[in-house]
């Protein structure tokens, strides 16, 4: 009884009645506004839509994953954010953090499914492994592969929270053992939307939530699925280091002057040319600080495949396949090497194939510069 | 005397088009390998100053990418002109799809790569324009600059406001991310890098085995073919005999 009660209260109310004052609220709005790169103007839609809108139930798997997303999401730097979306008034299942566990939290979330079949939005965190029918991962006797897509199907979106869930993750690195593959390898009927990140920045997980909590809609993506308003810079667009970037001002090593002046981190590896993420922006643990900024070169944890493109700490990246000490310019010498051995063997003997056209030749010029007429 | 040597005759090979396309190419190649590898691994520089009064590594972007757009739009033109242009320098020249083509390949892979003798001694064996080992590797390295133009269109695209670069962003979830194409953008400078070593050397090859004029026909647009090759009109005819008779004349000379 009480369950279907709380079901029908909207956000705002839900808000309300957990003792936070409309002033608390209008600024979380105008906080959250202001990460989904929402104009002011727009505060007063998402306030509208937090006060009317019923909550939209939300389910969130876990498969080859670390719980680091889960980690991070719970570290919001709004309180309400934890309350809002967390608490169990919203996530109806996810098997870390429920009060429930093992049968009767399978059963909730049957339950949940089949009371918002098409409305609920599903949280996928990790890979899912595929190899010999999907053994590598299971929950409650059902491998990982079928509680994908038995959740998916009456799912109204897909969240891909991770990098693992969105391009594989560290599971799927060569030569990827289980066979891990991110959702949208499996899932092709819905809408998955990627937000990676090894982990993912709490506020941009929360903001994509509220996104289609605010509008209903899914946020509009890139050509890779990711949320253009998240992930429609990179790091190094926005990273406080740039302007040594832009000056040619390198750091050679980790421990040196340059490096503590905050001089750009490119040469020791940095992945921010390369990598769209909110970090430099949004920043970490309630605006603290990015990897970048502590000292550490960013090693394009939200790219796919970054974690075959060691050394994090190099530029070079090796060849795939061809072990550790061929990196690009490696093969590339030893091409112009051959190319230039090459010519000069050519030119040897051509002298010797060619003696009688090029004797011949200068043989005949020597008499014709003799008969050169005054 | 003066008879030993053949008579050669100066054909227009190379036109305005081709020569300058030549030039700015081997310019803006230049560049764009200097600038590419400051780029991948610029020299340390450590200054005392504050970094705003310093530009000089925003500069070098900024160098390769307008050289870049450069080299695009002489690429562009010279595909134009492989329509327009003269028979050396159309488009058939470049891609050996006929019989005749195969054939010339083979005799210059004999001759003139595995330096085999060449027993037919035949002149039309002799290409006037590019042979078509020389033609098809152009064609190779047309192929690669369009990847280098496409990667390195896409790795801008995602920052750049202009619709030119932003329509190769496709690229990128094709190659899987930007690592991977930046990675190949930068690999495949190598090929331009033994092109260019081959391509030069072989130049100068041709013109110390054949002496027809193969380096400079890049800077006078000239090369000397065979006067047999060349058709004679009844009227060059009459006036060529018209001159021996008129120098014949002249006193105190022989003929
Ligand atoms: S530290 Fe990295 S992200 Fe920042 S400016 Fe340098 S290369 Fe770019």
């Amino acid at each position: 009884m009480e369950k279907t009660l709380q079901k029908e209260e909207t956000y705002y109310e839900n808000i309300r009645k957990k003792g936070y004052s409309r002033r608390d609220f209008l600024r979380f709005v105008t906080y959250m506004a202001a990460f989904m790169g929402l104009e002011t103007s727009m505060v007063g839609q998402v306030v509208k839509a937090l006060e009317t809108k019923k909550r939209i139930p939300v389910i969130w798997d876990h498969f080859q994953e670390c719980t680091g997303c889960s980690e991070s999401f719970i570290r919001s730097n709004h309180p309400l954010v934890a309350d809002l979306i967390l608490d169990k008034i919203s996530l109806d299942y996810t098997d870390t953090l429920m009060a429930a566990s093992g049968f009767p939290a399978e059963e909730a979330k049957k339950q949940s499914i089949k009371e918002n079949y098409g409305k609920y939005i599903l949280v996928v965190e990790g890979a899912i492994p595929t190899k010999d029918n999907g053994v590598y991962c299971s929950i409650a006797g059902m491998s990982a592969l079928d509680v994908l897509k038995a959740d998916a199907a009456g799912a109204a979106a897909i969240l891909s929270f991770g990098s693992c869930s969105s391009w594989g993750g560290i599971q799927a690195a060569s030569p990827n053992p289980t066979g891990a593959v991110p959702v949208n390898a499996l899932i092709k009927d819905k809408p998955v939307i990627r937000v990676p990140g090894c982990p993912p920045i709490s506020e941009v997980m929360v903001g994509v939530v509220m996104h289609y909590v605010t509008f209903g809609t899914l946020p509009a993506l890139d050509s890779m699925g990711r949320p253009k308003q998240f992930y429609g810079k990179r790091v190094h667009d926005t990273c406080y280091r740039r302007a040594y970037f832009d000056a040619g001002l390198f750091a050679e090593s980790f421990d040196s002057y340059e490096a503590k002046q905050g001089y750009c981190l490119y040469k020791l590896g940095c992945r921010g040319p390369l990598t769209y993420n909110a970090c430099a922006s949004m920043k970490w643990n309630n605006g603290v600080s990015y990897p970048i900024e502590s000292g550490n070169p960013c090693i394009g944890c939200s790219d796919n495949h970054f974690w075959d493109n060691d050394p994090f700490t190099k530029r070079v990246e090796n060849v795939p396949g061809l072990g550790i000490e061929s990196t690009a310019n490696t093969i590339g010498k030893i091409v112009l090497g051959a190319a230039i051995g090459g010519t000069v063997a050519h030119a040897v003997a051509a002298n010797f194939a060619k003696k009688k056209d090029i004797r011949s030749r200068s043989k005949k010029g020597k008499v014709n510069e003799k008969d050169i007429k005054e | 005397m003066g008879t030993l040597t053949y008579n050669f005759k100066r054909v227009y090979v190379w036109e305005i088009p081709v020569r300058l396309f030549h030039w700015i190419t081997v310019l803006s190649i230049t560049i764009l390998i200097i600038t590419g590898f400051i780029i991948a691994d610029p020299p340390a520089i450590s200054s005392g100053t504050e970094a705003v009064f310093s530009y000089w590594f925003g500069y070098v972007r900024a160098i390769h990418m307008i050289t870049a757009y450069i080299l695009i739009a002489v690429v562009i033109v010279r595909v134009y002109w492989a329509f327009a242009g003269n028979q050396f320098a159309n488009w058939r020249n470049y891609i050996p799809y006929t019989k005749k083509g195969f054939k010339n390949m083979l005799y210059v892979l004999k001759v003139d790569i595995f330096l085999m003798r060449d027993k037919e001694h035949k002149l039309s064996n002799i290409s006037i324009g590019h042979n078509y080992v020389a033609s098809f590797s152009y064609f190779i390295m047309f192929l690669v600059f369009v990847f280098q133009a496409i990667t390195g269109l896409a790795l801008m695209s995602a920052t750049s406001s202009w619709w030119f670069p932003k329509m190769f962003h496709w690229v990128v979830p094709l190659l899987g991310g930007e690592i991977a194409v930046r990675y190949f953008h930068h690999i495949f400078i190598w090929i331009f890098l033994a092109f260019i070593v081959i391509h030069v050397y072989l130049v100068f090859y041709h013109d110390y085995v054949e002496a027809r004029g193969e380096a400079s026909a890049m800077i006078s647009g000239f090369k000397f073919i065979r006067s047999e090759r060349i058709k004679e009109s009844e009227k060059e005819i009459i006036e060529k005999t018209k001159k021996q008779m008129w120098e014949g004349d002249q006193p105190g000379k022989e003929n």
